[in-house]
């Protein structure tokens, strides 16, 4: 089903985007978060399962305590409150994919609230995105519907059931309405999820790929006409998985959401689902009436009382979050704002950091990854860091460079070898040959081959004109198929012919 | 040679421990006493003849090697259908869990087991808890020994009858508003329902997770002591378990003793309702703790008025949730399913045809409870209540050690008198319910049989939290003092059948 969609730039000039964010990210705990089963990924279906996570009758939950460590540190990574008494909650449905039909969630006891994380837009501003809550829960298990069109349940044949991911921890982080953002709403939603990526990450308490699911976002989105303060009826599309379909499925939508309004239509309150080959949403299933969860405190787990002392300790252990890392970065490697924008708009900085960290300098660490690797990686269109380099070995690179192994020639061809699978840089210069000739006996021969061989031009140089030294360089260049030091052959050319440099 | 059936438990365990009578010959003459009288009866959904002669050899086999035994070593107990026991069925008297065989054992199963306590089978009992009669039972009713036309009481009727019947010594019962005390006191047994959170809840099958409580039943004091014993104490699999140590309750029992005992009776606990005889041996009962030397203090809970109404808000609400997980799934009953339904449809169907109709009544109730809009004013003030009920406990132990009532308002009734009177079975509860609501320990202890029908009449003796030793001390005092007076034990006037 396909919708008319107004112009991008004519929805924002009628309407004003408000949007709601709820990303979902699993927890990297060893174990599930009332139960001992494993949460690693791959295994056989139903391998990792036990009365608890399939809820069996009589089978009651245990909290995961690494579950709650991880949910306070994200809680104050994210400035938010951390409560000092809260219950889980139980979160009442049928659903095959899980065992208890109810979630154990929390409700109107969140362990972290009032909160907020600045995000910077991809021309350095920054926004500030207000976070609601940040709660606890456990995943559901796995459906996978067969025989159906589209792997939904709609047509399906029949269903499989995996619940090695029941009970997996999940922690959900939902924003407060993002206003304000204006034509820039699509980018928001995108710089938010992202710099929330990050956090997690820097703050080790997943690996939050969102191409594994670890990460999941919900957006929600709503469009009032300029100066209206009442919020207009939202639709909410359903786990949207890469940063990149978070901007379209936010752009597709205000640009539907307009072209319902504009003609006169109401928008329905659905859920929707987002289609990554034409970046359109379709209808889920319609909220007729808001679904009756029937919430109520968890009877079978104490409240939670993190004490205050525990939360300092876990604040105080925080590691540096990803905004002040990278200021630290941008100060210790002396490069402007703009300039660290595109370090960061390229994913190129823990991919620098770490090629520091194997030895090379600042400067030409970020050279080769913003320079001839970002290169590839656009040809190529792939991420920086999926390119089959790593960076201990583009620190090599760069070591043989200052050390006058390589020039940047060279130096191009070697990345090239390595790109192209020939092994780690040395065996590239080994097996290609790519030294420079630093043998002066060599070199001086070769620089009296050039000489002899063009006689005229080097008359012009004795006769004092330096600027023809460049052609008999070249010429250098050519004999020793590009492995010469070019500075050391210009005074090799220019001693011969008497001139003085 | 003695019946070895008709021993009580703490005898049992010594006759075994001093080579009188090998665990296995006690088992078996239970196991022929259920073969027996067990038709009549019904007590027992499922017995584990196999399971529990293995268990009863091993014991055997532990003394032999000169091994020491537990204090309840090779007794012989009846262990209610809720808790799951691994390859043996386990149903909680329900259709949806027909068939269904367990790949666990509950962790009181595990105790009981490394007690070297002997499980006969599983006893008989109200679908998932609910009800006052085991008559809700998918599986048929029980029947009272005392006269198998009446009820045994409930939900766990099995338990208590098989102890009355004398098919076994020990029983494990469930007490979410008082089906561990209300069958002891119509079948003249003692029953206890400790302290909420001291016995583990993990594989006893969940009804109502706020108040559900695992308990001995026995039929002597220091033999439920001894059981109390043997199944309390943390477990780290269920977070709502006490982490403390289990109260000196076989101790207690050991030192029946109230004097200068302050014993509270509670105002609300009488009144309209309340048969005469057992009015008339309640009070009995206060007379010998009288002359025990307890001081009598009278009390008012204006608050327990409303325990009622709160429990069938509270219990139901949690029931109708914990009992969302059967689906037809995963375990149990699957009914519909012919390929041409959906999953939804044949949840629908297993439910329909898997839940009897009070079960189906209460997870109506619950679900409406909780809905929004309803809840602030249903769920939310039965919770409300409950804080008023833990208050009133609160401030009544402040001047007394232990309150007593009557454990239910009247002796046994014909199976199929209240069938389809929901509202008279749920009055069978009216005074068990407030220690549920609370948390506190209770125990119901016989004190006599009413003399218009000749019919047990219980004694409920209710202790704070964790002061489960007081109900020993006082019930084991007030079971010495009509022995004394009585010149034996009430079953001995049970009927042999
Ligand atoms: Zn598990």
């Amino acid at each position: 089903m396909t919708h008319d969609l107004v112009s991008y730039e004519d929805a924002l000039k009628a309407y004003d985007p408000v949007m709601g964010l709820e990303v979902h990210v699993e927890l990297g705990t060893k174990t599930k978060m009332f139960c001992g089963c494993s949460t690693a990924l791959g295994a056989e279906p139903n391998s990792q399962v036990c009365p608890v996570c399939l809820g069996l009758p009589g089978a009651l939950p245990v909290v995961n305590a690494i579950g709650v460590e991880s949910a306070i540190k994200i809680g104050l990574a994210l400035n938010c409150e951390i409560a000092e008494w809260c219950r889980f909650a139980r979160k009442n449905y049928f659903y095959p994919d899980m065992p208890k039909n109810f979630q154990t969630s929390q409700y109107d006891e969140p362990i972290a609230f009032n909160g907020y994380l600045d995000v910077s837009l991809e021309d350095g501003e920054v926004f500030r995105v207000q976070i609601e809550r940040a709660h606890m829960e456990e995943d559901t298990g796995k459906s996978t519907h067969v025989g159906g069109a589209t792997g939904r349940i709609h047509g399906a044949t029949y269903s499989l059931l995996d619940y090695n991911r029941a009970g997996i921890p999940l922690i959900e982080i939902v924003t407060k309405p993002i206003e304000g953002a204006g034509v820039r709403a699509p980018e928001v939603a995108k710089a938010y999820v992202a710099e929330l990526r990050e956090l997690i990450k820097a703050l080790g308490v997943s690996e939050a790929r969102m191409e594994m699911g670890q990460m999941r976002c919900d957006v929600n989105l709503s469009l009032r006409p300029h100066g209206e303060k009442k919020l207009g009826t939202r639709s909410e599309t359903k786990n949207v998985n890469s940063l990149r379909s978070v901007e379209r499925a936010a752009r597709y939508e205000i640009q539907r959401h307009a072209a319902v309004l504009s003609s006169g239509g109401t928008i329905v309150q659905e859920t929707r689902h987002f289609h990554e080959e034409d970046g359109s949403t379709t209808p889920g299933r319609i909220k007729e009436e808001a679904e009756d969860y029937r919430y109520f405190p968890e009877p079978d787990l104490v409240p939670i009382a993190p004490a205050r002392e525990w939360v300092e300790e876990l604040r105080a252990g925080l590691p540096e979050l990803p905004s002040v890392r990278r200021k630290r970065l941008q100060e210790d490697w002396g490069i402007a704002d703009h300039e660290m924008q595109s370090v960061l708009n390229a994913g190129a900085i823990d991919l620098i950091v770490a090629t520091i960290e194997a030895g090379a300098d600042a400067a030409s660490a970020r050279k080769w990854w913003m320079g001839e690797l970002a290169r590839r990686s656009n040809e190529d269109g792939v991420e920086l860091a999926e390119l089959p380099i790593t960076p201990a070995q583009v620190a090599r690179v760069s070591a043989l460079v200052s050390s006058g192994d390589l020039n940047d020639k060279l130096a191009r061809q070697v990345i090239e070898g390595v790109l192209a699978g020939e092994g780690d840089p040395d065996t590239v210069v080994e097996k290609r040959g790519l030294k420079v000739v630093s043998d002066e006996g060599a070199l001086g021969a070769a620089v009296d081959e050039a000489i002899a061989a063009n006689g005229a031009i080097a008359d012009k140089i004795r006769g004092g004109n330096l600027a023809a030294a460049g052609a008999l360089i070249g010429a250098v260049m050519k004999i020793t198929r590009g492995q010469a030091d070019a500075k050391r052959v210009r005074e090799l050319v220019l001693e011969k012919l008497g001139v003085q440099g | 040679m003695t019946d070895l059936t008709r021993l009580n438990a703490a005898e049992t365990a010594a006759t075994i421990a001093s080579g009188e009578a090998s665990a296995v010959e006690v088992t078996q003459a239970h196991l022929d006493r259920i073969g027996a009288v067990d038709e009549k009866v019904h007590a027992f959904l499922h017995v584990d003849t196999e399971g529990a002669l293995k268990a009863a050899k091993a014991v055997d086999d532990k003394r032999a090697a000169g091994e020491k035994l537990g204090p309840l070593a090779g007794v012989p107990l009846a262990l209610k259908d809720i808790f799951t026991t691994k390859g043996v069925p386990t149903t909680v008297g329900s259709k949806i869990l027909d068939g269904w065989i367990p790949p666990y054992d509950a962790t009181l199963t595990t105790r009981l087991r490394n007690a070297g306590i002997v499980i006969l089978g599983k006893t008989n009992m109200d679908e998932f808890a609910m009800g006052s009669s085991t008559e809700n039972s998918a599986y048929g009713p029980t029947g009272n020994p005392w006269d198998l036309t009446r009820i045994p009481g409930g939900s766990g009727g099995g338990s208590a009858a098989a102890l009355a019947s004398f098919q076994a010594p020990l029983a494990i019962g469930t007490d979410t508003g008082g089906s561990i005390r209300q069958p002891a006191a119509v079948t003249g047994t003692v029953g206890v329902k400790p302290t909420y959170g001291a016995v583990s809840r993990y594989g006893m099958v969940a009804f109502s997770s706020s108040l559900d409580q695992g308990g001995p039943c026995a039929r002597t004091v220091l033999d439920a002591a001894l059981l109390h014993e043997a199944i309390a104490g943390h477990d780290p699999m269920d977070s709502t378990s006490i982490d403390a140590p289990v109260p000196p309750v076989v101790e207690a029992a050991r030192n029946g003793n109230v004097k200068g005992l302050r014993v509270g009776v509670v105002k609300e606990f009488s009144g309209e309702g309340y048969q005469a005889g057992v009015v008339e041996r309640f009070n009995g009962a206060v007379e010998l703790l009288r002359e025990l030397g307890a001081e009598i203090v009278e009390l008012s809970c204006p608050s327990f008025t409303y325990a009622l109404a709160a429990y069938y808000l509270i219990a139901p609400s949690e029931a109708s949730s914990n009992l969302a997980r059967f689906d037809g799934l995963r375990y149990g009953i699957r009914v519909g399913d012919d390929g041409t339904r959906s999953a939804e449809e044949v949840t629908a169907l297993t439910r329909e045809a898997g839940f009897g109709p009070e079960v189906k009544r209460r997870i109506m109730l619950g679900t409406y409870a909780l809905s929004s809009g309803y809840y602030d004013a249903y769920y939310g003030s039965a919770q409300k209540v409950r804080t008023l009920i833990t208050r009133d406990f609160e401030r009544s132990f402040g001047s007394v050690d232990v309150i007593i009532s009557p454990t239910t308002p009247t002796t046994a009734f014909p199976i199929g008198e209240r069938a389809d009177d929901p509202m008279a079975m749920y009055l069978a509860d009216l005074c068990t319910i407030p220690a549920n609501l609370a948390g506190n320990s209770a125990m119901s202890v016989p004190c006599g049989l009413a003399p218009e029908d000749g019919l047990p009449v219980g004694l409920q003796i209710i202790a704070p939290a964790l002061a489960d030793d007081r109900l020993y001390r006082v019930g084991a005092a007030v079971e010495a003092g009509f022995i004394a007076r009585w010149g034996h034990p009430l079953l001995e006037e049970a009927p042999t059948l």
